[in-house]
């Protein structure tokens, strides 16, 4: 047997190790590759940073990323403990902090913790496997290919001998690394793919601190923000004489941006904040959503000199074809009303900074913390606790960052807390955006020419150019616009594809009906085309797609219908993932009701089937209540919906009381969940409800559009 | 300022509030029961609920100087070991995704059981109005029925 040399640090282990799991995609093999290097002085077995496990034999699995309901406070460590051959219902999970070295990026968004970790969490799982086995192989002097594993023990079943993990732990800790690491057969999976419930059930059901709002440290003081009332305008004096009156009130400070009130209890601070005296001054454009539109409608006339994508030649196909099609579709502003109003907490003194709260990109709060308070990023440590939500509000860090500032100014820990209203008033909104199509039906009765004019609020990216029908038609041109504008936008749950994915699989069902086609065998003989004649790059995989449409279309009965119910289709690839949804619909006194929702998903191999299946139930359900109701307008700067009774949210009444989801099954890496099943739903329910009416839902969101058309 | 003794979770507090403070707040802030979830401030969302006696109350919006003798009872209090029917089935369909509203949600369903224990479609419709931003409805719906003991998973 390798004798394991002495010299090498604990610490130098961990900080290789580290990077086994930490999103980096060679990391990996540095630690294949670090053969002879072992941990000699551990008193647990730790050969990673995401586990350990100590003599009485209790398995700790680290969560890296942050929870805000995506389940990966689940499925992540799921992947370790099934790698590592324990019982899941033995282990302890626990949240890591933000620690870059030890995990690398610990973000949560664009679908991509799963995706991103799905092998080298596993490895960090199975290189403490094999060193269990390797230790139990030594005491027994036995060959390691006769040792197995099951449930927290090693076996040697030819003498019948058998040691838990908790006996093996100390003795595996001075065990080489070993540099041929065996991943399970998927086969042989006895944790993933199965249905395991959300690790935090117990505490969230009853009512234990886990989220950020819950934090109570000593000292702490609360306290509301009093931030500008429309963008494009900024803070000019305040007067707190009245503020400083209310009992419980501690201190008004303020920042370069918001003037902040502490207060000893939450009531107060908000009193308090009501009661200051404050005068804004207009420091930009006060912007209304009635110009965007004029501007939207004004763009979307007007080619791009850099088109997106321009396969063929679209504006021929236009020309010489028997009849040309054109419909412009519309999306309003969206809130991401994330359901616990944004907080923080900070304690910032003696040029450190303790921090503690939802963020989606803990990273970069960190890093803009030390940018704009002067403070070194090692100086600022950040924990984070499940949050109540993300849909991508938290990929910014401004609230990090604001009750950071406060706390410096007001030198004290505090807990800052925004109202719903300065959540709805203060948001990064998704854009809004107007998307004109023209289709080119030729004299043979085919699709051959598609144009898409796209424009969006502060549009990085105003459409998915890549999106089918590209490749599968000779003539495909995609433009694009921006407006530019002082009102925050940022990335909403499936950016983009949640705008572009209404507007793009309604026309689609616009086409089929004008071509007297079913729309999936429309949507089938396009793919075809996309597989057999490609036109350019396809970006999507035509099998895969087809996988879904085929599935969705089983399980729905698609082309039957209940008497009085109508059914509607859409599918959309994003995130690496492949959706295909059905509704169906009736409609009873002018109102839409949704019976049911089947939807059929290729994402790869299922890590939790509970949790995927609920992402998907969710998504579905979510985006077709933000395609419902939910609708943000601007009034020269000012957000004129400002709680939920103006900002409709769905609710149970309207919601679909079945969502039937199946995967398609595979054992290939996974791919992005937390969105893709939202992009394609607005469009699913809106071809539903023309298949029951007749009526084109072009303009959402379409509770309104049918009002106002009836 | 001024004091109150409340009942909650069938044990007297004491609080030296003002008056117009809502409920939610003082059992956040001033009794560290922090189970029950701001979410609106405007008996929107739900997110606050609590039992007052048998019924559901938007607690942000019901102010600590009309609770008087009434009952509340928090999530906290709802069962000594997390056992409640409500709180069991809530855990069998695995309802929760990120969790925040799901304490508001158990409450009210607790309120609409006490009142129909065997709830229709069309009851828990009426009844359940809290918003799950994650949109977990069709968990809920099957969790409440599960708990009325009308249905399996």
């Amino acid at each position: 047997m390798k004798q394991a040399p002495s010299n090498i640090s604990r610490r130098h282990f961990l900080k290789i190790s580290s990077l086994a799991g930490g999103g980096v995609l060679f990391g990996f093999e540095m630690l294949a590759n670090a053969t002879a290097e072992t941990v000699a002085d551990a008193p647990l077995f730790s050969p990673n940073a995401y586990l350990s496990i100590d003599p009485q034999g209790i398995v700790t699995l680290m969560a890296p990323n942050p929870e805000i309901g995506q389940g990966v406070k689940t499925s992540l460590p799921m992947l370790l403990a099934e790698e590592l051959d324990v019982d899941w219902n033995k282990v302890v999970v626990t949240q890591a902090v933000f620690d870059k070295e030890k995990y690398g990026n610990q973000s949560a968004g664009g679908s991509g913790a799963i995706r991103g970790r799905y092998e080298p969490i596993r490895k960090a799982g199975a290189v403490a496997r094999q060193m269990l086995v390797a230790a139990a192989a030594q005491t027994w002097n036995v060959p390691e290919q006769e040792c197995s594993t099951e449930s927290g023990f090693v076996l040697h079943k030819a003498s019948g001998k058998k040691l838990s993990y908790g006996e093996l732990a100390s003795k595996s800790a001075s065990m080489p690394v070993p540099d041929n690491i065996k991943l399970k057969d998927p086969k042989d999976f006895k944790i993933i793919g199965k249905r395991i419930n959300n690790i935090d059930n117990k505490g969230i059901l009853t009512g234990k601190p886990l989220f950020g709002i819950d934090t109570r440290r000593e000292g702490m003081l609360f306290c509301m923000v009093s931030r500008p009332p429309a963008f494009g305008k900024k803070l000019k004096s305040f007067d707190d004489t009245e503020t400083r009156k209310i009992p419980g009130v501690k201190n008004v400070v303020r920042t370069d941006t918001v003037v902040a009130v502490l207060a000893t209890n939450t009531w107060a601070a908000k009193k308090g904040r009501d009661a200051l005296k404050v005068e804004w001054e207009d420091a930009g454009k006060l912007e209304s959503t009635t110009e965007h539109i004029a501007a939207f409608k004004d763009l979307v006339q007007q080619k791009s000199d850099k088109p997106d994508r321009n396969d063929g030649n679209v504006e021929q196909a236009l020309t010489s074809a028997k009849k040309v099609m054109e419909s412009i579709y519309e999306v309003p502003v969206l809130s991401h009303a994330p359901m616990e109003p944004i907080n923080f907490f900070a304690d910032v003194k003696d040029g450190k900074a303790d921090l503690y709260g939802p963020t989606q990109v803990p990273g970069k709060a960190i890093s803009d913390v030390a940018k704009a308070l002067g403070i070194a990023e090692a100086n600022i440590t950040l924990g984070m606790p499940r949050q109540g939500g993300g849909f991508g509000r938290k990929l910014r860090a401004d609230n990090v960052v604001e009750a950071a500032q406060i706390s410096a100014a007001a030198k004290a820990p505090v807990q800052m807390l925004w109202t719903r209203e300065d959540d709805m008033q203060g948001d990064f909104y998704r854009p809004n955006g107007m998307y004109r199509y023209q289709a080119a039906i030729n004299a043979n009765n085919e699709l051959d020419g598609w144009y898409l004019n796209a424009v969006a609020l502060n549009a990085g990216r105003a459409a998915a150019s890549e999106n089918f029908p590209a490749g599968a038609l000779a003539n495909y041109r995609c433009d694009s616009h921006g407006v530019q504008s002082n009102i925050q936008t940022g990335p909403w749950r499936a950016p983009t594809h949640n705008s572009i994915g209404f507007a793009e699989q309604s026309f689609l069902d616009e086409i089929a009906h004008e071509l007297k086609k079913d729309p999936i065998a429309f949507r089938l003989e396009l793919l075809e085309k996309a597989k057999t004649s490609p036109v350019g790059k396809v970006s999507y995989d035509v099998e895969k797609f087809k996988s879904v449409i085929n599935l969705v279309s089983q399980m729905s009965n698609w082309g039957t219908n209940t008497p009085g119910r109508f059914k509607g289709f859409a599918s959309y690839y994003s995130f690496n993932t492949y959706v295909a949804e059905v509704a169906e619909v009736s409609i009873v006194n002018g109102k839409p009701k949704v019976h049911k929702v089947w939807a059929a998903v290729n994402c790869g191999q299922v890590v939790n089937l509970s949790g995927a299946e609920n992402q998907v139930q969710g998504a579905i359900v979510d985006g077709l209540g933000h395609a419902w109701y939910s609708e943000i307008t601007f009034d020269k700067g000012a957000v004129q919906q400002k709680n939920f009774n103006s900002y409709k949210m769905m609710r149970m009444a309207d919601a679909p009381p079945e969502v039937e989801v199946q995967f398609v099954a595979t054992n290939e890496a996974p791919t992005g969940l937390g969105e893709p099943a939202l992009p394609p739903i607005a469009a699913v329910v809106c071809n539903a409800i023309f298949a029951a009416t007749g009526k084109r839902i072009r303009k959402l969101p379409f509770g309104n559009s049918l009002t106002q058309n009836a | 300022m001024a004091t109150y003794t409340i009942t909650i979770n069938n044990k007297k507090h004491t609080v030296d509030v003002l008056p117009d403070t809502p409920l939610l707040w003082v059992l956040r802030d001033e009794l560290n029961l922090v189970g029950t979830k701001f979410g609106c401030g405007i008996a929107q969302c739900g997110a606050c609920t609590v039992l007052m006696n048998d019924n559901a109350i938007r607690s942000c919006s019901y102010p600590v100087s009309a609770v008087g003798t009434n009952k509340i009872t928090t999530i906290e209090g709802l069962s000594e070991n997390g056992d409640h029917p409500v709180q069991k089935a809530w855990d069998e369909m695995d309802v929760p995704q990120c969790g925040y509203c799901q304490a508001g949600q158990v409450m009210a369903a607790v309120a609409l059981l006490k009142r129909k224990p065997n709830p229709t479609d069309e009851d828990i419709n009426a009844a359940m109005s809290n918003i799950c931003r994650c949109a977990t409805y069709v968990r809920i719906r099957k969790a409440i029925h599960i708990a009325a003991g009308n249905a399996s998973k």
